[in-house]
């Protein structure tokens, strides 16, 4: 059966977000294994920076649906279009983000299908999709085969590596099936420093109660800084303490990163901490505690002072990247 | 204003978990079962709102085994007016269950239904938003900050590098995060009064199943990791072991 994988895309502001290229990357997955195509659908207002690229990252077909309602998310509007576009496919791969967590369950209750939440692998198998995906706080993983059709999944960020292909594109408009739209989106408040976000930066370096102040996460800043591609996290104490926005709390109550590199400084290792974590691809933590927990899930740690260890560590990485 | 909440009994985060014999599912022997924690954002959003508007009425309902009457007289205890155990066994899926939920509150003319904004067992993030499309109502989901005013919901909600902030009439479905209120404990006296509060018990109507769980698997170990060293002297060895050995830098 040759099958016909959607994969929804996400921007912002006009312009393609990262995860999209990896959500590309998990279609491709399941449409190669039953020798099948990938449409990948855009919604927005206008034009959007990127879209011409989609064939490099996977996409056989490149769907526009453009409205003047998608400047933002228009919750009732995407379902719709995705529902629509859904017809015939065999799967729908949407990324795990905020747009996409509310939009999976929308699409998947309309065209009463299953869905399945933020999964970290996932096959086609005899015409079915089988995903593995984390439950219990990270604590056990669940594989679950997916019966209806199309399989509405939504993919964790940072976990299915975009990979690039020369494949002929083809590219066509398709249109916004009429919707009331019940929910507008007004505006995105941006915070203050507009930053990575830690549940897709590809370096996370997360602070915790050892930074003893909220100025201290200056250090930490620095530090992600000199990586260049790091957004700093912290711990749910000093969200609570008020010294970070709970946007960058990791966690059990907070997002679930799975980074290339997360590096937890003072940080005790709590197992809600983990719960947020655990999947990430390499561990370093830095505390002064050599019982700490957070040094059993590491799989590097220096011990001592952080004080003393993150500015020496800002250093070596800035070295290590720019050669000077 | 007529307000519904539906809770889920979950497992505490703290235990430890024991995959159950036939490897698809936990061993509950000895597990303590909690509210799901997102649910008590959403209770108590529903008796800070009940008390604000100075009257109405506020229905807890829950989909499960027997046991999950406990859950309910938590609700009731912080001061849920009446509860609704829709008796099921098993673990349905998120569809299922949002089938079952939304036959139920269909019929009940609710202003607001309040869910958590995800089940922190099976981490669906997906009952919510699905009973809102079953019933056609508008759905708001991981509401941190919500206003309402003249029948009109304001809810921010954190997306990446940002708080979105939308808008929709009632009645409406919200699904609530951390960060929009402290819930309240139970107190003694309203663990008493919970004791003759109603609540009523029927099947659930459960959709056909579509997921089917082919195995459970405790996460692979992490290879054990390794004390590079002490104090800041050790963070040239660091850097290395990142280069060559991990290849992230
Ligand atoms: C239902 C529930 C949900 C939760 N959700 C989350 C969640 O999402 N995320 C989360 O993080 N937590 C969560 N928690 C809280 C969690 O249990 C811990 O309390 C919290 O993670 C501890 O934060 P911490 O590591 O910053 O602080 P601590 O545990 O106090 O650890 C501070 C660490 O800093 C080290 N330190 C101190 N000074 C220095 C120094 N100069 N140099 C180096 N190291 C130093 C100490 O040795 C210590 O290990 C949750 C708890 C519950 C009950
Ligand atoms: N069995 C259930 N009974 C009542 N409410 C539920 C049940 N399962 C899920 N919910 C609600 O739906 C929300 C999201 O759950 P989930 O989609 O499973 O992550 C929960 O926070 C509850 O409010």
């Amino acid at each position: 059966m040759a099958s016909r994988i959607l994969a929804v895309m996400e921007q912002r502001d006009g312009a393609l977000r990262k995860v999209s290229h990896e959500v590309l990357a998990a279609a491709r997955r399941l449409a190669d294994a039953g020798g099948g195509t990938v449409d990948a659908v855009v919604m927005a207002a206008g034009s959007v920076e990127g879209a011409d690229q989609l064939a490099r990252f996977g996409a056989d077909r490149v769907l526009t649906a453009t409205h003047p309602d998608f400047r933002l998310y228009q919750p009732d509007g995407y379902a719709a279009t995705v529902s629509a576009a859904a017809d015939g496919a065999s799967a729908v791969v949407i990324a795990a983000t905020a747009t996409g967590r509310d939009l999976a369950p929308r699409v998947a209750a309309r065209l009463k299908v299953p869905c399945a939440s933020d999964v970290t692998e996932l096959v086609a198998e005899n015409g079915a999709v089988i995903v593995t995906r984390p439950v219990y706080a990270g604590k056990a993983l669940q594989r679950v085969r997916l019966t209806g059709t199309p399989a509405v999944v939504t993919v964790r960020p940072n976990t299915f590596a975009p990979s690039e292909t020369n494949r002929p594109g083809d590219a066509s408009a398709m249109e916004v099936p009429t919707f009331g739209p019940r929910v507008t989106v007004r505006e995105i408040k941006a915070p203050a420093q507009a930053a990575l976000d830690v549940a897709e930066a590809p370096v996370v370096v997360s602070g915790g109660r050892g930074l003893r102040e909220p100025d201290n996460f200056r250090l930490l800043e620095e530090l992600a800084d000199a990586f260049g591609n790091a957004a700093v996290g912290a711990s749910r104490a000093v969200v609570d303490a008020g010294w970070r926005e709970h946007g960058a709390q990791v966690g059990q109550t907070g997002k679930t990163v799975s980074p290339g590199l997360y590096i937890a400084v003072g940080i005790s290792g709590a197992i809600q901490h983990l719960a947020g974590m655990r999947t990430a691809g390499t561990i370093v933590a830095i505390n002064k505690d050599k019982d700490a927990p957070i040094f059993r899930t590491a799989d590097y740690g220096i011990v001592g002072d952080l004080f003393e260890i993150v500015p020496r560590l800002t250093e070596e990485v800035r070295k290590a990247r720019t050669g000077h | 204003m007529k307000i519904a909440v539906c809770v889920k009994r979950v497992p505490d985060t703290t235990s430890k978990i024991v995959i159950a014999p036939g490897g698809k599912s936990i061993d509950e022997t000895g597990l303590k079962f909690v509210p799901n924690p997102y649910d008590e954002f959403a209770v108590e959003e529903a008796l800070a709102l009940k008390e604000k508007a100075g009257a109405g009425e506020t229905v807890v309902y829950s989909l499960g085994g027997p046991p999950t009457g406990e859950t309910l007289r938590t609700a009731l205890a912080m001061g849920i007016d009446r509860a609704v155990l829709l008796e099921s066994g098993g673990s349905p899926d998120g569809l299922a269950v949002a089938q079952a939920l939304a036959a139920e509150l269909g019929m009940g003319g609710y202003d607001l239904i309040l869910f958590g904004k995800l089940a922190v067992d099976d981490y669906n993030h997906q009952v919510g938003p699905m009973v809102a499309e079953i019933l056609g109502m508008p759905c708001i989901t991981s509401v941190a900050h919500l206003t309402i005013e003249a029948g009109t919901v304001t809810a921010e909600r954190e997306i990446e590098g940002g708080v979105e902030v939308s808008t929709c009439a009632l009645p409406a479905v919200l699904t609530c995060d951390k960060g929009l209120n402290n819930p309240r404990l139970p107190s003694l006296k309203g663990i008493m009064a919970a004791k003759k509060k109603p609540l009523e018990t029927k099947p659930a109507a459960l959709g056909e199943p579509a997921l089917e769980v082919l195995d459970l698997q405790l996460p692979p170990e992490r290879k054990p990791g390794r004390i590079v060293g002490e104090g800041a002297d050790a963070v040239p060895a660091l850097v290395e072991l990142l280069r060559t050995e991990a290849k992230v830098l």
